[in-house]
């Protein structure tokens, strides 16, 4: 990885045990994504990115995380699954919408099968632009929720 | 394949098609509603294999719906035939074709068209909650107007009988994949059966490409299956270029090839290295994995995208190659391609990983060939199918290549295919970046003219992606995209039976499915 990512990455390490005590959970959820963000959120926990070693997991189930990673526009199909996932992570919470799709909806936003954006069902803390953003652009995202996050519990 | 198809055609069932060749090299036949499924049963049980089966709304100009079956005899073959909106129903060809199973369901949802004598006609795309009546691929469905949710129950089909539990996991699963529903019925460990259940990631591609100038259309086709962006790009611009006429130019060719091959290599290098994950073998997995990212950032160097998007335009290709360029490629996939082969040789000396993939999961090419699958499933199960060498395009004529085929049907063969077809990929890669002829980058594109028909074929890494089109005015007037995973995924509901629980995820990684291009 990149010096200017590894710094982020150091520095994102510090802002865990900060605010958390020891590590920030992620589960991720494909609301309707064309599958070209789930190949960047794999690859965050490839041995050359290795975001593991930054204090951040990707985990099995909501019910262990901290954050929604939400990717794609929301489909009709995934509206009530992706809401189930949301009430299955324990407050407090962050989610964040990784990807064009689960900000504006994309080039799907306007289809009959596509129900909206991220934040028309969920609050968002971070929005992660790219189509589809690195994974650089990923570690940076969480971040910025990390700081709304803090924000928010002040 | 050596099929004579004046033969074939000559004792077809007497009065049943109306021929007539195609310029594109197809044959196509026209038939009465009537006649529609016996003619194409009797293609498929003379060897044809079911490439695609699909409606159309032509009530506007020609009063009717049409169907169409692409049957691949060596020559694809394109069966037509009208189908009255009075009646909106045709026999069903599934009970003699199993392959045909999911495209007329599918026909249903999308053009209320009622596939009769359907052994299985619950919805496939649409959900419970979809109102009935309401068809998204008609013409007179208005897009803007929102649909409501309706109660309507989905019933799985049920395994009875004691002792018999099921097990219902997703739409959201463990890993970092995408959504689907799998239910099991199993009987303590062994899975007596699965049912996939899919269709939470339609997005209603087809239709939005009804809407979308042909240029434009590039970029949602990179979008209809992330990881395979460079095969639905290719196919859906050689279908438009067929429309207009345009003439790709040889370098254009060249750089979409070495384009497809990298596609390739990223994917199956995951999958293999997905394999290693499933059976907790986990240095080749961590190297795999790290193998995988070293061929993304090559994607990046070469194309300016990981996933290899933005290089495919109708006519040709955005961007160039410079001798030095390619040379520098040339000799980074040296180095890669030896991590790959230390990959392999650690994986495949293995006895506890091979004890975890020979004979899991078999599907047998009785089983795989009447259900349609293609690419390195079929492969593995001794079909010998690749559209790189059975219908070229691109510069593959010009480049040599073998393609793999192996017969144990299991996680092993499907593994071992995709092992040796990444080989194959960095020996094409190299030819193909080495023989790069001069000149330009694309064809200048004229108008595409309303009311052709063309379609394209293109090896993706999961197998033949299909992409057909009428065209209409500025934008195609139907638009029908065939992911190999649409023909993959009722493959591995046969494969996955009789093998315990804890092996599924592995069963599940050897088929190396896409949710997103089979929902569209």
């Amino acid at each position: 990885m990149d010096e200017a990512a590894e710094r982020m990455g150091e520095e994102l390490r510090r802002r865990i045990i900060d605010l958390f005590g020891r590590s920030l959970a992620i589960r991720e959820v494909d609301a309707g994504s064309c599958n070209g963000c789930e190949v960047e959120v794999n690859a965050l926990t490839n041995a050359i990115h290795d975001i593991e070693r930054f204090g951040m997991h990707i985990v099995a189930s909501p019910r262990h995380a901290d954050m929604l990673l939400v990717t794609g526009a929301v489909t009709r199909n995934m509206e009530h699954p992706l809401l189930k996932t949301y009430r299955a992570v324990p407050s407090p919470k962050m989610v964040v919408a990784l990807g064009a799709c689960a900000i504006s909806g994309g080039p799907f936003g306007r289809s009959y099968a596509v129900v909206g954006p991220v934040d028309r069902f969920l609050p968002v803390d971070a929005y992660v632009p790219g189509c589809p953003p690195r994974p650089q652009a990923i570690i940076h995202g969480i971040m910025v929720a990390l700081d709304r996050w803090e924000e928010r519990s002040r | 394949m050596s099929v004579d198809i004046e033969e074939i055609i000559r004792e077809a069932p007497s009065g049943l098609a109306i021929r007539k060749e195609r310029d594109d090299g197809t044959v196509h036949m026209t038939v009465d509603t009537e006649g529609f499924a016996d003619l194409v049963a009797y293609l498929h049980a003379r060897g044809g294999r079911l490439v695609s089966l699909h409606a159309a709304d032509r009530r506007a100009a020609d009063g009717a719906f049409t169907m169409h079956a692409l049957i691949d005899l060596g020559v694809i073959v394109e069966v037509e035939c009208a189908v009255r909106p009075d009646r909106a129903s045709f026999h069903s060809l599934a009970p003699r074709v199993n392959a045909a199973n999911w495209y007329e369901r599918e026909v249903q949802d999308m053009f209320g068209l009622v596939p009769d004598g359907h052994p299985d006609p619950r919805p496939l795309v649409l959900y419970d909650d979809w109102p009935e009546g309401i068809y998204p691929l008609r013409k007179d469905f208005d897009p803007s107007v929102p649909v409501p949710r309706v109660p309507r129950e989905y019933r799985f089909r049920r395994v009875e009988g004691e002792g018999v539990h099921e097990i219902p996991v997703g739409p959201v699963h463990a890993g970092v994949i995408e959504p689907g529903h799998f239910r099991f019925s199993a009987a303590g460990e062994p899975i007596i059966a699965l049912e996939v259940r899919l269709g939470y990631v339609h997005r209603g591609v087809e239709k939005l490409s009804e809407s979308i100038p042909y240029r434009k259309g590039v970029f949602l086709a990179e979008r209809i299956s992330g990881d395979a962006s460079a095969a639905h790009s290719t196919a859906y611009c050689q279908a438009v270029e067929r429309l207009c006429g345009a003439e790709v130019p040889e370098r254009a060719e060249y750089i979409r090839t070495v384009v497809l091959e990298m596609e390739r290599l990223y994917n199956h290098i995951g999958d293999i290295a997905g394999i290693a994950l499933d059976t907790a073998f986990a240095v080749p997995a961590a190297d795999g994995l790290a193998l995988k990212e070293r061929v993304l950032e090559l994607n990046e160097r070469l194309t300016g995208s990981r996933l290899l998007r933005s290089v495919n335009d109708i006519g040709g290709v955005t961007m160039d190659v410079s001798r030095e360029e390619a040379m520098k490629v040339i000799s980074r996939l040296v180095g890669l391609r030896q991590q790959f082969e230390k990959l392999a040789a650690t994986m495949f000396s293995s006895t506890s990983m091979l004890d975890r993939v020979e004979g899991t999961g078999r599907l047998d090419r009785e089983k795989a060939r009447p259900l349609g699958c293609v690419g390195p499933v079929a492969r593995a199960s001794g079909i010998d199918m690749d559209a790189r060498r059975d219908h070229p395009y691109a510069a593959y004529r010009n480049l040599s290549f073998r393609v793999p085929v192996r017969d144990g049907g299991d996680v092993d063969a499907r593994t071992r295919v995709r092992v040796d077809e990444v080989r194959e990929s960095f020996a094409i890669i190299e030819q193909a970046l080495d023989g790069m002829p001069g000149g330009p980058l694309a064809a200048e594109v004229k108008e595409v003219p309303a009311g052709r028909t063309a379609f394209s074929l293109v090896e993706a890494p999961r197998g033949e992606v299909m992409h057909w089109i009428i065209s209409g005015d500025g934008t195609p007037f139907r638009h029908k995209i065939r992911d190999p995973s649409f023909c993959n995924w009722l493959g591995m509901e046969f494969a996955v039976r009789g093998n315990i629980v804890p092996d599924f995820p592995l069963i599940n990684k050897s088929f190396g499915l896409s949710y997103a291009g089979n929902d569209l």
